[in-house]
């Protein structure tokens, strides 16, 4: 990966095809970006977290964030998005729509300072090289792109291409982007037009009479006649070429995960995510009946096993959950009493319903993003950290409560086996992990070979909590809006964010020089 | 035992890797936290899988490395932790005095450390929450008579939240590592004469309470 600074580089899969690509794909800066030489470079629109996080944590975080511009930047990214959606639409849209790009483009390089491109161009470049990565592609082949950024006209007319070329967009790992927006924006409290467009994507969405979620098999919910009339509609398409508008008008499918892959606006999280992780059907009609039977279930669950959680067996459980709530980190909610009821009551129901794991460390830190999340359907304060929690009224507090407990429990579904003995989900990670990086970014294995750093050593919390110590929680949400897909590629994706922040250190200290024992270089790992 | 330095800006004369075990919540993260930072953290969060803290000591005009690996209490993450113990010159094992449940867990603890660390690991106990006496369920002598059974090397009552005695235990696991080392290098001894110089010195310069001749 080394070339000159002043090279735009970009990763290309040698067939004409680029599935799962759907992003710019600028060439990369080399060296890599230095924060410690480029003190004065700070993102515009960004913002410190204001939140009473450890110092430490807060600033080893801004250095992440920026040098992961790709991640945490309100970049071009949505545009990308809305043109992907036109992609099987007329001429006249996909102008229409080249031009937004394009003015939107030209808006944003007048306004990010120059380097930043370079940072946003070698972030997205190694998604590039990611994405190939995950298409199986070994044959990665390096060219040079002539003026890739300098002509804002050729990004737009290349963007197009792209997405017509593109087959796949679900196994593509597009940056993690415009979901921070609704967080950024508390700054500028009105809508941007991109922003609103999208929340009415949402809305609209969200507002039909099915939203279907046919990647999601195992979901309960998708009746016979669900798939009956999806198969109907994708026959007519076949049949009679519809266009994509119109697809999505007759079967909007998958369309919420496809959409909620690059964030999903802070309105419709709630709904957004009780839908995405099964807990809600498809079916608008049965929505409201089946929260109601689901609230009632859950606490028909407390009234039946919470009592036991001072008999001998279930003691030990319920101790652990007593002693790791008050520790939790404070970041968003203050632990009220209120709210420490009902994370005790959370866990403990989950882990005796769940013997095969029961309670680990580290489940507990994953109830608080459905906890916040659910609690912004209720409030509007822009900032939950200060808000009392119990001037909530008890019924409203109580469907909150039964909500995180199930979505929760949908999410721990499909990772149960990160917590049952030996925790072999985990294991499997971390190999996937560093199966990534020797095929990424063989010097920082090779590195981390030589001095024998064990991937499992600096890697386990990440997967163990996912991610959640290592970013501030609104980051965390975001990252759950593309986690919560559970497209095939969403363990990819979290491997691909742990890889991202090797990379991180690979930048800062690997290439800085920095050469050191065992220990340090541990040590660095460690405090990153 | 000791890795000698080839790096000039690294250089150290001893590195010890050392861990930390013992049951959850005994305030084992806030030990290492005090060690390594000299603060204390009212909210520390549990600890998942192991955590990692080096910092450098000058014992005696050497410069000693010290590696902590931090556990996690919970059983759960047994299997990862034990993989630390092999590599490990010594073990802390903490309880927290004002917990007997925690105390009485030891010698699972000690059984730990004998199955899957070296033959000839350092051993230390440590009694923490000093600073709550009032709550105490632990009496300093029941440990000094267990470590004096198991023939750890000292028994210390810790404070990480009024730093007492913490950088004692510390200093003296090193100089143990460290004696023990230049016996071993020396080849004065067979390695097996090292429990004639580990007998089981109680170290507690602080409180005459802390203090136990066995």
């Amino acid at each position: 990966m080394a070339s000159d600074g002043g090279r735009k580089q970009f990763w290309k899969r040698s067939g004409a095809k680029v599935p799962g690509s759907i992003q710019h794909v600028y060439g990369a800066q080399h060296p890599p970006f230095d924060p410690l030489l480029h003190g004065t470079l700070i993102k515009p629109g960004s913002k410190p977290p204001t939140t009473p996080v450890k110092l430490k944590k807060v600033s080893t975080f801004q250095e992440f964030e920026s040098n992961t511009s790709d991640a945490w930047d309100l970049g071009d990214d949505d545009d990308e998005l809305l043109a992907i959606a036109a992609e099987n639409l007329n001429t006249e849209v996909v102008m229409e729509t080249a031009h937004k790009v394009i003015q939107n483009h030209s808006k944003l390089q007048e306004q990010h300072k120059f380097q930043e491109e370079h940072l946003q161009e070698k972030n997205q470049e190694e998604f590039a090289q990611l994405t190939s990565i995950a298409c199986g592609d070994n044959r990665l082949v390096k060219s040079v792109s002539e003026g890739h950024t300098s002509s804002s006209l050729d990004n737009a007319s290349e963007n197009s291409s792209m997405q017509r070329s593109q087959s796949l967009p679900q196994t593509s790992i597009p940056p993690l982007t415009s979901g921070m927006a609704d967080f950024n924006t508390s700054v500028t409290p009105a809508l941007t037009e991109r922003e609103a467009s999208r929340l009415d994507k949402f809305k609209q969405l969200l507002a039909g009479p099915n939203t279907d979620l046919v990647l999601c098999p195992e979901s309960n919910y998708c009746t016979t006649y669900e798939s009956k009339t999806r198969n109907k509609s994708l026959e007519k398409v076949q049949k009679d070429g519809m266009s994509a508008e119109e697809v999505i008008k007759y079967n909007p499918e998958d369309e919420l995960r496809k959409l909620s892959w690059s964030g999903i606006p802070k309105r419709v999280r709630p709904i957004a995510w009780k839908l995405l992780s099964g807990y809600l059907p498809a079916n608008v009609d049965r929505r409201e009946s089946t929260l109601q039977r689901k609230r009632k279930e859950y606490f028909a669950f407390v009234e039946q096993y919470y009592d036991s959680r001072n008999d001998e067996n279930h003691q030990d459980t319920y101790r652990q959950i007593h002693i790791d709530i008050p520790r939790m980190s404070p970041e968003v909610l203050r632990l009220q009493p209120k709210v420490t009821e009902i994370f005790e009551r959370i866990l403990f129901i989950w882990a005796i319903r769940h013997p095969a794991s029961g309670y680990v460390q580290g489940i507990n830190d994953l109830v608080t993003p459905f906890f916040v999340v659910f609690v912004c359907e209720y409030i509007e304060e822009e900032e939950v950290e200060n808000f009392d929690v119990s001037s909530l009224p008890e019924e409203v507090l109580q469907n909150i409560e039964a909500d995180s407990y199930w979505c929760m429990s949908k999410l721990l579904d499909g990772i149960q086996d990160n917590y049952t003995f030996a925790q072999p989900g985990i294991q499997k990670k971390v190999k996937m992990l560093e199966e990534l990086v020797s095929r990424i970014d063989e010097q920082v294995h090779r590195h981390l070979d030589q001095h024998e750093v064990k991937y499992l050593q600096f890697a386990f919390r990440w997967m163990n909590n996912l991610l959640m110590r290592e970013v501030p929680l609104r980051c965390t949400i975001r990252l759950w809006d593309t986690y919560q897909t559970k497209l095939d590629v969403a363990d990819l994706l979290l491997c691909d964010f742990c890889e991202n922040r090797i990379g991180h250190f690979n930048d800062v200290h690997l290439c800085g020089g920095m050469y050191g024992s065992k220990s340090t270089l541990a040590g660095v790992i460690f405090s990153v | 035992m000791p890795f000698p330095s080839t790096g000039a800006d690294d250089a150290f004369d001893y590195l010890f890797k050392i861990i930390l075990i013992g049951d959850s919540n005994v305030g084992k993260t806030c030990v290492v936290h005090r060690f390594k930072t000299g603060q204390y953290n009212e909210k520390q969060q549990n600890t998942i899988g192991v955590d990692f803290t080096v910092r450098s000591m000058d014992i005696d005009g050497k410069k000693v490395k010290i590696q902590v690996w931090d556990t996690a209490g919970q059983e759960r993450f047994r299997t990862i932790t034990q993989s630390y113990y092999r590599s490990a010159h010594g073990a802390i094992l903490a309880y927290d005095l004002t917990r007997r449940s925690t105390f009485e867990s030891i010698p699972h603890w000690i059984h730990e450390i004998e199955k899957y660390g070296a033959a000839n690991l350092v051993m230390m106990l440590i009694g923490n929450k000093s600073d709550s006496l009032d709550k105490r369920q632990v009496l300093f002598e029941d440990a000094c008579t267990l470590a004096e059974k198991h023939g750890l090397l000292a028994v210390l009552e810790t404070s990480a939240k009024e730093a007492q005695n913490i950088e004692e235990v510390f200093t003296l696991m090193a100089k143990e590592l460290i004696a023990r080392n230049t016996l071993q290098l020396h080849g004065e001894n067979p390695p097996n004469s090292f429990s004639l110089d580990s007998r089981p010195v109680i170290a507690s310069p602080s409180v005459e309470k802390t203090q136990c001749s066995c």
